[in-house]
């Protein structure tokens, strides 16, 4: 088909690419008037489904819907936050908290709602959604604004939102050009038709953040790679060092934990206290030597500081202050002792860790370890004494005395204030002398190889956000009618400021104001 | 230092008080604007940008006393929004000259200082996970956001008082005297709050929390629901109704005093008036011109949301991967700021449609501030997860 003007245009065109001239009646501005794919080609399926993403309505469907999800999964706590530990599954917690509800709502799917499938579909069909309309659009757009011509259909004018018709003699082109330089327009004079623009990358903006939303979720996709993404929690003990997991070969030694509270004192002296600071003071090592679990080639990397706040960095990995305990004990010293006379043959220590099977004793006495519980919780039904986990908060021992009275030794149960004699009585026992204590930190390790990759996505996201909101792409025309000068002006948003700038020019100019169309529209609305 | 940001804050209360009447003198009538409009916009812009002047100096005195920004608990953000909301109506009356903005925003920030002023005003140093520069940088940051948003509703809620017709039943209608009840029931709450509180009443329970474990409680007003397996420790009324564990029946009890005597003083109002308050309003509202407002709401949120997206989402998301060791945990606070987020979002979208301005348009900003209001009470006071400072 051939516009009037001599150009060649498309099927579906809104307007002549070239003048303007309104093809389909109205006039839409929009995208310039320019073909977009998805209005046009709705033959094949791939037409179809093109045309289902790229629409504006389908694009809102999805970002309502994933809203509504998140909202939903807010209701009750997510299974990450609930304490399951307690009851034999997830389904009996959620029904014995909250109730029939509760149940219905795990049943159903909403307490792990963010990693359902359904919601994850929804949110990939969101970014296939603002990819397809972005292409859609954005590309017959810039065509259009950069392929423009100065002199523009009368009816292109004449059907913009501002308008004036200023009677020949009182304006020269020249003066219109001067006065829209002013306002740093760049103004094109072709054919005896004027062209002021300003601020067109502002119509980049929105293609721009949707760029930058893409890259961020694929950040976030890419995090399913192995070994780009490290999430693990380590305890270690002051004074050890440990291997940190999920970074082969790296080690932390823990030198200090250390809790402050605002009045100066340890969390346990003053429950009530507000805490004031957490902190680790480590050392990470790296192992040189090629053998895994070789520790004995550890070399020094760094000192560092573990803070709340303040994470550890080192080789692309972070080290979090995330928990601690306080004063396990480390050590207990015994003193092996007559029960009669009081008296006290010798001591030992037991490194709570690393317990010794046998101590040799002064006077060819010695302890054997026949038995030690870390966290001792009672007897089974053999009477064999139980532990329920490796970490020395109830600690309890089976000691053989050995000494030169009791050649063949006598058993004693020890526990803390408490000792039993399964084997009948002892002329000997283990007196609790004193023990030494430490604290433990609770570590998280990260690696996110997708960190730069986010942070990206985000600036360029936060850019084309700006750019599109903060700044308008402002266009006047102008072109002589027979006796008249014919002047038209459209902005793509901020329609109250751009009135002002006309207002400026005009007055600038001393001719009569530009006619607001969408004024009267608006004010019939009113109810009287 | 406290007691004269306190003072400041209380002269800026006053202020916000005597500039919206003002500001009613300076939207009165029907006819051309006279030189008695203008003088009155004059006073009124002036009161208001005095008593904002105070507003920021209880800010910066707090800030002194506490030495970090004061927006860590829930007197000190819920006061923030009101500033900036103050701040966003200042800036966008300078540009649009609309008096009429006044009589909502301001109002809306007096309810909003005094329902901040019903949580503990105490000053609590910082607990580690909050002592960042981040705290200052990502909640100030959200909090202009949010009041730059916010004065896109009033615009819009001005729009639909102008527009909605109250003479004919309709949904419209219906959820616009709602939005009327609201502000209403929000008054209530301040009320019967401060009541209580000066009378000093306190009813104390132990109860059985949802873990199983023996808890105590106090209330501050007289106890409506009770909390599960109440037992009563105070000579104070007893409960009407007891609650199951997981239902706080403090809170509960809060909620039906408020929508109690929120819909008293709404029945006198509507009796003495004789009339919807939507109607009562209207003729307050015959100066702000439809087109402006419409524009003035869709700008508001142009102007909001980038911002609110740097302070909500970006700068929280750096912070949290500095303080908990992921950007992003599906925290309910977190998931209430994303659905802000994409709520605006689909707004800015459709507004690219065709015809979605004016009323629809109206409703969908009058709504944004709601889900806003939901973030700032019901996130924080039900829901709350890891950002529960507002106990």
């Amino acid at each position: 088909m051939r516009c009037e003007c001599g150009k060649q245009y498309e099927r579906g065109a809104m307007q002549c690419p070239r003048c303007g001239k309104p093809l389909q009646g109205e006039l839409n501005m929009r995208y310039d008037g320019a073909v977009i794919r998805s209005k046009t080609k709705k033959r094949t399926l791939f037409d179809k489904i093109w045309a289902l993403f790229a629409n504006v309505k389908f694009g809102v469907t999805l970002i309502v819907l994933t809203l509504l999800f998140a909202a939903l999964g807010t209701i009750l706590p997510q299974v990450l936050f609930v304490d399951t530990s307690r009851y034999s599954s997830e389904l009996e917690a959620y029904e014995h908290t909250y109730g029939i509800f509760g149940a219905l709502y795990y049943r159903i799917g909403l307490a792990d709602i963010y990693n359902a499938t359904a919601f994850q579909a929804l949110v990939l069909m969101l970014a296939a959604s603002i990819i397809v309309a972005s292409i859609d659009r954005g590309v017959p757009l810039f065509k259009a604004l950069y392929n423009q011509r100065v002199k523009k259909h009368p009816n292109f004018m004449k059907r913009q939102r501002f308008t004036a018709e200023v009677p020949r003699q009182t304006l020269s082109l020249a003066q219109l050009q001067t006065a829209l330089q002013q306002k740093r327009y760049n103004v094109k004079i072709e054919d005896g038709a004027l062209l002021a623009e300003k601020g067109r990358f502002a119509r980049f903006g929105p293609y721009i953040n949707h760029l930058g939303l893409i890259i961020f979720l694929a950040g976030v996709m890419l995090r399913v790679v192995p070994g780009f993404y490290v999430d693990e929690e380590m305890w270690v003990r002051e004074g050890d060092t440990t291997s940190i997991p999920g970074a082969a070969g790296y080690y932390v030694k823990n030198n200090d934990f250390i809790l402050e509270t605002y009045d100066g004192k340890r969390a346990e002296d003053a429950v009530n206290e507000t805490a004031k600071k957490y902190e680790t003071k480590a050392t990470i090592y790296h192992e040189s030597s090629a053998l895994p679990g070789d520790t004995s080639s550890l070399q020094k990397l760094k000192d560092v500081s573990i803070e709340v706040n303040h994470p550890a960095k080192f080789d692309g990995y972070q080290l979090y202050q995330m928990d601690y305990r306080l004063d396990e004990l480390k050590t207990m010293t015994f003193a092996l002792t007559n029960k009669k006379t009081g008296q006290a043959i010798d001591t030992l220590t037991i490194d709570l860790a690393n317990p010794k099977n046998e101590y040799q004793l002064k006077d060819g006495a010695k302890v054997k370890l026949a038995g030690y519980y870390p966290d001792f919780s009672g007897f089974d039904d053999d009477g064999e004494p139980m532990t329920q986990s490796p970490n020395p908060s109830n600690p309890a021992f089976l000691f053989d005395m050995y000494t030169k009275e009791t050649p063949k030794g006598e058993t004693s149960f020890v526990q803390i204030q408490k000792t039993m004699e399964p084997l009948g009585e002892t002329t000997y026992k283990m007196a609790f002398e004193n023990a030494t204590t430490r604290d433990i930190t609770g570590l998280k390790v990260r690696k996110d190889v997708t960190m730069p990759i986010l942070f990206i996505g985000a600036a360029i996201f936060m850019l084309g956000l700006i750019i599109g909101s903060y700044f308008s792409h402002r266009r006047v025309w102008c072109q002589q009618l027979e006796d008249s000068w014919l002047i038209a002006a459209h902005t793509n948003k901020n329609a109250f400021a751009f009135k002002k700038e006309l207002r400026a020019i005009t007055d600038d100019l001393t001719i009569a104001p530009f006619n607001d169309t969408q004024e009267e529209v608006i004010a019939d609305a009113t109810v009287e | 230092m406290l007691q004269l940001s306190s003072a400041l804050l209380l002269t800026a209360f006053i202020g916000y008080l005597v500039a919206t009447l003002l500001f009613g003198g300076a939207v009165r009538g029907k006819g051309e604007q006279t030189t008695s409009h203008i003088r009155f916009s004059k006073w009124a812009s002036m009161i208001t940008i005095m008593s904002f002047i105070a507003n920021v100096g209880y800010f910066i005195a707090r800030w002194l006393y506490t030495g970090h920004a004061p927006v860590s608990n829930m007197f000190e953000f819920t006061t923030a929004f009101a500033m900036f909301i103050v701040a966003a109506f200042i800036v966008l009356y300078r540009t649009y000259e609309m008096p009429t903005l006044g009589l909502i925003a301001l109002p809306v920030a007096i309810i909003i200082i005094a329902y901040a002023s019903m949580f503990p005003r105490d000053v609590a140093p910082l607990i580690p996970a909050l002592k960042s520069y981040w705290l200052t940088i990502h909640v100030l940051t959200t909090v202009i956001g949010e009041a730059i948003l916010a004065i896109s509703a009033f615009s819009g809620l001005i729009y639909l008082l102008k527009t909605v017709d109250t003479t004919k039943r309709s949904m419209e209608r219906f959820f616009l005297a709602l939005m009327m009840y609201a502000l209403i029931v929000a008054v209530g709450f301040i009320g019967v709050t401060t009541y209580f509180n000066v009378t000093d009443y306190e009813a104390s329970f132990t109860y059985v929390d949802k873990d199983g474990q023996h808890a105590a409680i106090t209330y501050n007003l007289p106890p409506i629901f009770g909390m599960h397996q109440y037992e009563v420790q105070s000579e104070a009324m007893t409960p009407v109704v007891e609650m199951p564990a997981w239902v706080n029946a403090k809170k509960l009890t809060t909620v039906a005093w408020s929508l109690m005597v929120g819909s008293i003083l709404y029945a006198i109002i509507r009796l003495i008036a004789r009339k919807p308050l939507a109607r009562t309003i209207q003729p307050l509202l015959k100066r702000a011109p439809l087109p402006l407002l419409d524009e003035l709401s869709y700008r508001s949120v142009l102007v909001g949301f980038p911002v609110f997206t740097l302070g909500a989402l970006i700068f929280a998301m750096i912070w949290a991967q500095e303080a908990w060791s992921r950007m992003w945990g599906w925290d309910p606070k977190e998931v209430w700021a994303l659905i802000t987020w994409l709520y605006y979002a689909a707004f800015l979208h459709m507004r690219m449609s065709r015809g979605f301005t004016g009323k629809k348009s109206a409703w969908l900003a009058v709504i944004g501030f709601a889900i806003i209001m939901f973030n700032l009470i019901a996130v924080n006071l039900i829901i709350a997860g890891l950002h529960s400072y507002a106990e």
